[in-house]
């Protein structure tokens, strides 16, 4: 019976992240066992937990928009050099003077009001999106190259707005985004739940979803079919890049600056590892949008455990990738046979 | 029985799937140099029979004697190096590679370390030769049509027989419906290889739909149904009747005398629904004129290769025709997307139902809501319960074998994929199906199942387009034959007059 039952559960899709996540969070619970306490500050929750879930949302955010796209069978690993982008976009239109106002702190000051702002950073890493979007569908280019261009060019652009400079963003409304909270939570959570509930209603409540999943399964069959497969992937990439622009406002929030060099670096890397952690193949077809949010939880929770247990950093990266490995391995087709296999004949 | 020892046996052998069981305990045993065909409808278990022969399964139960000696392949390539090599239905060869490398792939080397392309090229050409086909074996395989890439995989499969390397070389072929997509001449070129390749003492397992091939060619047939063994007899002892019956099980009635003859050909021609006019793609057919009316059914007859594919591609809207003109209902209209043909009430089933009509991992259920899906745009999504509804009237009505609606619809068989592919369209309610080739790859009953779904939609209103190579699929169901001949039409037949032998004169060019 157990046992039976404890083979359903490991062979359904979700239960090792979930697994991973949850040993994770309790090695932390033994090595800290203060890890799990949140306590309330000036009526903001404080806590490890609530750290974690703040840190990774910008990393929740891009993974669920790239999703999408590794769905159709593509890929975008551009989603770092937009965050950049943004980032560089809100900050050169906020400005980087520093105004002193009569001794006591810095002064509020912004060329342009953050309703300006903000729909104009979100709409360039919108547009660069599009620009993936239009070399896939329309030019035919494979994904990795297609948007190997936009990685490449990309913090390049970022930079040419921001002219060169890091530009330090003196503009306290701007930091609620990634610094600040709302009725006690960390600002950021909210903007990933809206995101994860607006695509989880896309893609479930309208047909865009299966129409998602066909295109990655077998685009010529699913033409054939009947849908537009080019419009919709170009909309996926539009997607991705937009997600990539809120993450950007966020990481651009929580260091009150924008880089237009080091923003969201390597993000990329860690967005595939989310989605393919999550349980999503990068052969397109069936995706897990809660999957590729546990897989950024999984990534944070780690870097945060490592930190906090005080691995040597010369090392971080070696204990990131076993983990990485051990998840990876264990939603391998050959892996879940085998496990399955050896049940049996227990 | 025959006092030579076999070459190989298999004993009790037994598969379940999820529970299923797709062999219980089959015995099958192949004589050296016999041609021994392998019959049974589909999901007989034929297929898994092959698949747990060249390692592709495991068997759950059974043993495996290879000249006597047990023999458990853990892999298609363990198979391989047992001798046992395999030509599946579905060519499975790099189409962007070119002949001789596709030949050679694998077991490239003609030295140790590298490999030598002048020396692999002339191999290639010489093994071709041998099956008569004389083509540049330096030329991407996709240049070539379907019959020669079948050849290629034959040849492909006898490599190790002309490498000598020290690998066993070929002891056993088997050939998995290598016949489907063959003209006439093509397939008595293959027997033709058969036969020689039996006098050198190969045994071949030869799977077919084709009876009439089977006999030609066989000398003893092994009969599977649900999984089980039927029995095994000498082609001499049984008649074609016979061999239906054991296969299905039951006596089915003889084929009815042609739709063409049995419908009123004295109706008034009704306006068309669809027609053609001088329809033309550079590169691909030309000079198209076809009409459909309402009810009726047009058969699209030629060869392989003839342009039969090209012209119903030209209807549904994937390729587009640089001349001529298409309209529905007297109305002129230009398809850009299949999406907009099918917003006109047309339906499409593909010839090539792996590459252009499943989603194999989606299951059965979306499969078969997905065009209807399409059909009503992306935001005005069929809810759950509405897709469950949908997908269990056409299970039900078309008898499509699955366990349940949400199986991968790639784990069914051929015939019941071909079904829900059917089934995806008749959801969507259309006023005209086009079909290409309905019946490739599929067994005897299914085939007759899905006609007769298609007739019965076709009396009640429906126009149906369809493309055969198969003579009497043509005559049987059509009421206009339009015939086919290096990718232009070359005539047209009332098929209630028509016989065969017409038919093959216009192809002829007579």
């Amino acid at each position: 019976m157990a046992a039976a039952y404890l083979r359903r559960l490991t062979t359904r899709d979700g239960f090792w992240p979930i697994a991973v996540l949850v040993l994770l969070l309790g090695y932390n619970l033994i090595a800290d066992p203060g890890f799990f306490a949140i306590s309330v500050k000036d009526g903001h929750l404080y806590g490890s937990l609530i750290d974690i879930l703040n840190r990774a949302s910008p990393l929740m955010i891009i993974a669920m928009g790239l999703t999408l796209v590794i769905a159709t069978r593509g890929i975008d690993i551009s989603v770092g050099a937009v965050v950049a982008i943004s980032g560089a976009v809100a900050a050169a239109m906020i400005g980087g003077e520093l105004v002193l106002s009569g001794g006591t702190g810095m002064a509020d000051v912004t060329r342009y009001p953050l309703v300006i702002v903000l729909p104009c950073a979100l709409g360039v890493a919108t547009l660069c999106g599009m620009w993936n979007g239009a070399l896939v569908s329309w030019f035919g280019l494979q994904p990795i190259v297609a948007t190997l261009i936009l990685l490449g060019t990309g913090r390049g652009v970022a930079q040419l707005i921001t002219s060169g400079q890091i530009v330090t963003i003196y503009y306290s409304p701007y930091y609620v985004i990634g610094n600040g909270f709302l009725l006690g939570v960390p600002f950021s959570l909210f903007i990933a739940a809206a995101v994860a509930a607006v695509l989880a209603l896309l893609t479930r409540r309208t047909a865009l979803g299966l129409f998602i999943q066909a295109i990655g399964i077998n685009p010529v069959a699913s033409r054939l079919a009947g849908i537009r497969a080019r419009g919709i992937t170009f909309a996926v990439y539009a997607v991705c890049g937009l997600c990539a622009g809120i993450a950007g406002l966020i990481v651009s929030s929580n260091v009150k600056s924008a880089d237009g060099n080091n923003a969201g670096l390597l993000f990329e890397l860690d967005a595939i590892l989310a989605v393919v952690l999550g349980g999503t193949s990068l052969a397109g077809g069936r995706f897990s949008l809660i999957g590729s949010i546990l897989g950024a939880l999984i990534i944070q929770t780690l870097t945060t455990t490592i930190y906090a247990v005080g691995v040597a950093p010369e090392v971080t990266l070696v204990v990131k990738g076993l983990v990485v490995f051990v998840v990876s391995i264990l939603q391998s087709e050959r892996i879940k046979a085998l496990i399955g296999a050896a049940k049996r004949s227990v | 029985m025959p006092s030579s020892p076999a070459v190989l046996e298999m004993r009790g052998i037994t598969k379940q799937f999820q529970g299923v069981r797709a062999l219980a305990g089959v015995d099958f045993r192949l004589l050296p140099g016999e041609v021994h065909a392998l019959m049974g409808q589909n999901g007989a278990g034929k297929s898994t029979l092959v698949k747990v022969l060249t390692g592709v399964h495991r068997a759950d139960a059974g043993r495996l004697l290879l000249d006597g000696q047990d023999i458990a392949p853990q892999s298609p390539l363990d198979a391989q190096r047992l001798g046992i090599r395999t030509v599946y239905q579905e060519v499975n060869l790099c189409t962007n590679l070119s002949v001789a490398e596709n030949i050679f792939l694998g077991s490239a080397g003609t030295s140790n370390f590298a490999i030598r392309w002048r020396d692999m090229r002339r191999k290639a050409a010489a093994l071709l030769a041998e099956l008569n086909v004389h083509i540049d074996v330096g030329a991407p395989l996709s240049r070539y049509p379907l019959a020669v890439q079948q050849m290629v995989a034959i040849a492909r499969a006898l490599t190790a027989q002309h490498e000598r390397t020290g690998r066993a070389g070929t002891r056993l072929l088997i050939l998995d419906e290598p016949t489907s997509s063959l003209t006439e001449d093509e397939v008595e070129m293959l027997f033709s290889v058969m036969r020689r390749l039996k006098a050198q003492g190969i045994a071949i397992l030869f799977i077919t739909h084709f009876l009439d091939q089977a006999f030609a060619i066989s000398d003893r047939f092994t009969v599977l149904r649900n999984g089980a063994l039927v029995g095994e007899y000498p082609v001499a002892q049984l008649s074609t009747m016979e061999l239906i019956v054991k296969m299905v099980g039951k006596e089915i009635a003889a084929a009815g005398p042609g739709r063409a003859a049995r419908a009123a050909a004295s109706e008034p021609a009704a306006p068309p629904f669809l027609e053609a006019r001088g329809l033309s793609k550079r590169g691909s057919v030309t000079g198209i004129d076809l009409a459909v009316q309402p009810g009726k059914a047009v058969a699209i007859a030629g060869l392989l290769g003839s342009g039969r594919t090209e012209t119903v591609r030209l209807l549904f809207g994937i390729d587009h025709a640089d001349r001529g003109s298409l309209m529905i209902e007297g109305k002129p209209v230009r398809f850009g997307s299949p999406l907009e043909a099918i917003r006109r009430g047309l339906g499409f089933c593909p010839e090539d139902r792996k590459a252009e009509g499943i989603l194999g991992e989606l299951s059965l259920r979306e499969n078969i809501i997905i065009a209807l899906q399409c059909r009503r745009g992306i935001f005005h999504s069929l809810s759950r319960a509405r897709q469950d509804e949908i997908a269990r009237s056409y299970i039900e009505l078309l008898g499509i074998k699955a366990h349940d609606a949400d199986v991968p619809i790639a784990t069914l068989s051929g015939g019941n994929q071909q079904k829900a592919l059917l089934a995806r369209w008749l959801a969507t309610d259309p006023r005209m199906l086009i079909l290409d080739e309905p019946t490739r790859g599929i067994d005897v009953g299914a085939k007759v199942e899905i006609m007769a779904q298609v007739m019965g939609l076709c009396d009640n209103g429906m126009a149906v387009v369809y493309s055969s190579s198969e003579m009497t699929e043509v005559l049987d169901y059509a009421d206009r034959v339009v015939v086919m001949r290096d990718r232009a039409k070359v005539g047209e037949l009332d098929a209630a007059g028509a016989d065969e032998q017409q038919v093959f004169q216009l192809i002829a060019g007579g």
